[in-house]
């Protein structure tokens, strides 16, 4: 398993586009929004949580295809399907390196574009952990949506049509976290369910996942 | 005797053949004396004048768009243990009803709105539900259009609306955390105290009667043209080999 995990953070850097495009649609998300709306950073602080966890769930959604699709194309799924290691496992390490190399960037970047938003610093830690906590159970419910449709050409926007949908609570909560504490008040309740979205999303869905790759690898 | 010999899809569609006709008399009965009698005989309400007969479409299709969804849920389930085909092809013809039964509450819903919250649309937790719902059947129906093994399509969509039906119920309890509502709790209760005032419930109950056999209705018939293009598509197939 930690083979596989090597492999696929190998690949993600070799073949280029991996670790950078992510964090580079992030960052243009971060700078359009307030070509948008207008340069009042008091209105941009008040919005810059919901335009740092849109943005990142939305880099994030772009690269989902990469999580199974190159792998499904020459093979090498079918390969790990007759491997020892389980499917599920497959599917946890494929969603947990797809977690590295997109969503950890957009985490550890997060504080400095939050700073362009007009947060405080001391706010920052927050948005900083509620993207910490959240975007792995973006990571996995988005290896669901990819592993569905896998098998489909020009899949990409039919993906987005799927996952997004289902990326609905972590959002809430993920948002929450934030807001709340910057409005001083206690984040809690929201801290503790997002974590258990992401807990039961890793513990949960892989299930779910592998069987839909067995469907479609039929 | 026992209901699975209904997967079979001959006697399926011998048996559909023969309910269809009630099902659309029913339907049309329970639309026309609920719509008409909560329409022209019901009293405007004190407060809400005669917006307030919206509700006779906006109830029954906001309960239908939720049904829909579950009727979907069970029909996939059942496709999954015992694979009926019967059963999947009904959970595909009735994503297309749900989906105009959910079109069909938020529309009311927003026409009802204006008048009486002042606004067409609130980011109110129902109200956003609703419109998740709506996104998830969108997604289901695309999911079904774009794959073409029918079997991998009743598998992948039935996976899709079990692991949807899940985040939908999460979705719609955390949009409660998210924010407080406008929307009124629900009209319909076994508590007197609580239910809708007589004069509007019971064409509502028609009215409610009716857009369950509709939805029945409209099921069946989409059950049936999706069983026959399939046989439609192995005749063809057979005779292309030959």
């Amino acid at each position: 398993m930690i083979a596989l995990l090597q492999r696929d953070l190998i690949l993600a850097v070799r073949a280029g586009g991996g670790f950078g495009l992510g964090m580079a649609f992030f960052l243009i998300v971060v700078i359009l929004v307030p070509l948008g709306i207008g340069p009042d950073m008091e209105i941009l602080s008040k919005v810059s949580v919901g335009i740092l966890w849109v943005g990142a769930l939305l880099a994030c959604v772009l690269s989902l295809d990469r999580i199974f699709s190159l792998d499904y194309d020459d093979g090498t799924l079918e390969l790990l399907l007759t491997s020892p290691i389980p499917l599920e496992a497959v599917v946890t390490v494929k969603s947990f390196s797809h977690w590295i190399t997109t969503g950890l960037p957009l985490v550890v970047i997060s504080p400095i574009l939050g700073l362009l938003l007009g947060l405080q610093v001391s706010d920052l830690k927050w948005v900083f952990i509620s993207l910490l906590l959240g975007t792995p159970a973006l990571s996995v419910i988005g290896a669901f949506g990819a592993a569905l449709t896998v098998g489909i050409r020009r899949g990409g926007l039919l993906l987005s049509l799927l996952v997004l949908p289902l990326y609905v609570p972590t959002l809430i909560f993920g948002a929450n976290v934030a807001r709340k504490s910057l409005a001083d008040i206690s984040n809690n309740s929201a801290l503790l369910i997002l974590t258990a979205v992401t807990l039961a999303a890793f513990s949960i869905l892989p299930f779910a996942s592998a069987l839909v790759l067995r469907i479609n690898l039929r | 005797m026992s209901l699975w010999e209904y997967a079979n899809p001959v006697k399926f569609l011998n048996l559909s053949d023969k309910v269809l006709p009630f099902f659309a008399g029913f339907s049309i009965i329970g639309l026309a004396v609920g719509l008409f009698w909560g329409f022209f005989f019901t009293p405007d309400d004190y407060r809400q004048g005669s917006t307030v007969k919206i509700i006779y479409l906006h109830v029954p299709s906001a309960l239908m768009a939720i049904n829909a969804w579950f009727m979907m849920l069970v029909a996939s389930v059942i496709w999954l243990v015992r694979r009926h085909h019967v059963s999947a092809l009904a959970a595909k013809a009735a994503a297309p009803v749900g989906v105009t039964m959910t079109m069909v509450a938020l529309v009311t819903g927003a026409l009802w709105g204006q008048p009486m919250w002042g606004t067409w649309w609130a980011w109110d937790p129902r109200l956003t539900s609703f419109l998740i719902l709506f996104l998830f059947y969108l997604g289901y129906i695309a999911l079904w259009s774009s794959i073409d093994n029918p079997d991998t399509a009743a598998d992948l969509t039935s996976m899709l609306c079990i692991v949807g039906s899940v985040f939908a119920i999460l979705s719609r309890y955390a949009v409660n955390f998210w924010n407080q509502g406008l929307h009124q709790g629900a009209s319909l209760s076994l508590d007197k105290e609580k239910n809708v005032a007589d004069v509007f419930y019971q064409p509502l109950l028609f009215s409610i009667f009716g857009f369950v056999f509709l939805f029945l209705t409209l099921v069946l018939i989409g059950t049936r043209t999706e069983i026959r293009l399939r046989r439609a598509e192995a005749l063809r197939l057979r005779k292309n080999r030959e």
